[in-house]
């Protein structure tokens, strides 16, 4: 019985590691190529404040989160187009006061409990049916739309200026881009917390840059990358006893470590 | 009355309140090679971007083929453009070809991927720029005469009947200065085009060129060449001195007084 249950949870937890790490491994190029890495950071922390809203009115998290990290999002966005600040100034301030802002919720609804610390570092092994279902909608959701506006999104990541010349309708693929990243953060919370969540849309990236040197091969390395990433950790956590979601950001960081130290691993040009 | 490729009137464009165009009357009839010369900060740029549609003017009248910009730009009939800076990220994983073929994105339209026909029109482009043996290798692996070729070669893919040069030749040596502007004549004649093109460079500009508009956030002169002394000092506000040099492209040198 023990032994089934055991089963079940880490067939979930696996089964939600290798989706969220795919669409991250995915994601993680642009976000590499549109210099976007702190904007990752940004919106993570930044849906803390959402999830503790959560808590204070005592509705699902996930939903308050989304909300959140979309609003942040936009709201960088917004702040960068209708002021001087530049764009890291203006994830500097949301995300730090988005923190505040949560545990001013966290203070008022009184739950300093084992759900925070889960949100707060990821708890994989916690993952229930309906956050599998959640994690299955969002990643097939994000990755039809990355895949419809594929060339748009490499056209806007090669130079926006000049997609907007030839036609590409840019600034709603910016706000496109940032919503399906806020979506992204939010589910990819379960894997690895809010901390460290940005390692999944920054490492997977780097790494495939330092291997290949073009794009499609890019984002086909970046996903392979994170899964192996997902996975190995899951497994080398279980093995070890180590926290599930730090040993699956060390095994990635460990990857992009080698893949910069080995130059026999790089492409030609790789990251020269 | 000529047909006119571009139309402006009594242009004013402003940053944070300081004025970097003022009061601009411009025409620039269609089939024509234009050269913008002007100082640093002169607003060269800025005239082509709102000409491009990319800023929205404070006061006046921009009209591209008799329409707005932005107006044009959305009925799908595109300006054909290289920035000045083309290349942002140097180690961008995307091929010689895939750069040209983004100029058909646009063109393609949203959740459809380009056809063989684009990627016929992007080499055919490549081959007209004579550079279709370089279409598989990476971007940033190409030097910089061949890159403002590919980058042309994308502005052309937009099909464009007006082309839109920022700079073309900068940071290129001599000889590579003079292959473009006999690139971007040949172009003209070839597919029947408008050419605005900005530069730094007085004697190769005046040397290939129709007309020469000469910029510092007014428009000085706007005449045929052989271009007149005065109107380049006015419009860069020291004192220029030519020098010849036989067959060789004109230089010009800057003697400031102060």
């Amino acid at each position: 019985m023990t032994e089934l249950l055991s089963m079940g949870f880490l067939q979930r937890a696996l089964l939600a590691g290798i989706m969220v790490s795919l669409l991250c491994g995915v994601l993680s190029v642009f976000v590499i190529l549109r210099r976007m890495a702190f904007i990752g950071v940004g919106i993570s922390h930044s849906a803390f404040g959402g999830v503790a809203l959560g808590f204070l009115l005592a509705v699902d998290p996930l939903w308050t989160g989304i909300g959140f990290a979309v609003l942040v999002a936009l709201a960088i966005e917004w702040a960068q187009t209708h002021s001087r600040v530049e764009e890291d100034t203006a994830i500097g301030i949301f995300f730090a006061a988005s923190m505040a802002l949560g545990l001013v919720f966290l203070h008022l609804s009184r739950t300093y409990n084992v759900d925070v610390f889960g949100f707060l570092f990821g708890n994989i092994l916690a993952i229930g049916k309906k956050q599998v279902v959640e994690i299955f909608c969002v990643t097939a959701g994000v990755l039809a739309v990355t895949l419809a506006f594929y060339k748009e999104l490499v056209f806007l990541s090669f130079d926006e200026e000049m997609a907007w010349v030839s036609g590409v309708p840019v600034r709603a693929l910016r706000y496109l881009f940032l919503v399906m990243l806020a979506l992204v953060v939010i589910i990819s919370i379960y894997l690895v917390g809010i901390i460290l969540v940005s390692a999944l849309l920054v490492i997977p990236g780097a790494t495939a840059q330092n291997l290949t040197g073009h794009i499609r091969r890019m984002i086909f390395t970046s996903a392979a990358v994170a899964v192996g990433g997902a996975v190995g950790g899951l497994w080398l956590s279980c093995l070890l006893d180590f926290p599930t979601g730090a040993t699956m950001v060390l095994l990635l960081a460990f990857f992009y470590l080698l893949t910069t130290a080995a130059p026999w691993l790089r492409s030609r040009k790789g990251g020269a | 009355m000529p047909d006119l490729a571009v139309d402006i009137r009594d242009l004013w464009v402003f940053y944070n309140g300081v004025p970097a165009l003022e009061q601009i009357n411009l025409e620039i009839e269609t089939g024509k090679l234009v050269g913008i010369l002007g100082p640093n900060g002169a607003g060269k740029s800025t005239l082509l971007k709102v000409i491009l549609g990319l800023i929205v003017p404070v006061r006046g009248q921009v009209r591209v083929f008799g329409e707005a910009p932005q107006k044009l730009r959305h009925r799908g009939e595109v300006v054909g453009y290289l920035p000045q800076r083309p290349l942002g990220n140097p180690h961008f994983p995307v091929s010689v070809l895939d750069v040209v073929l983004m100029g058909r994105y646009g063109r393609v339209g949203l959740l459809r991927r380009p056809g063989a026909r684009d990627q016929e029109i992007a080499r055919r482009n490549l081959e007209r720029v004579g550079i279709p043996h370089l279409a598989g290798r990476p971007i940033g692996e190409v030097s910089g005469g061949e890159q403002q070729r590919v980058f042309i070669a994308r502005a052309l893919c937009v099909e464009p009947r007006l082309l839109v040069l920022d700079e073309p030749t900068v940071s290129l040596d001599a000889c590579a200065q003079d292959d473009v502007y006999d690139l971007v004549n040949r172009l003209k004649e070839e597919l029947n085009l408008t050419v605005l093109m900005v530069s730094h460079d007085i004697g190769g500009v005046a040397r290939h060129v129709d007309d020469i508009v000469c910029i510092n956030r007014r428009i000085h002169v706007h005449q045929a060449p052989p271009i007149g002394r005065l109107g380049l000092e006015s419009a860069f506000g020291c004192s220029v001195e030519y020098l010849f040099h036989g067959e060789i492209p004109h230089r010009v040198v800057k003697v400031h007084d102060d």
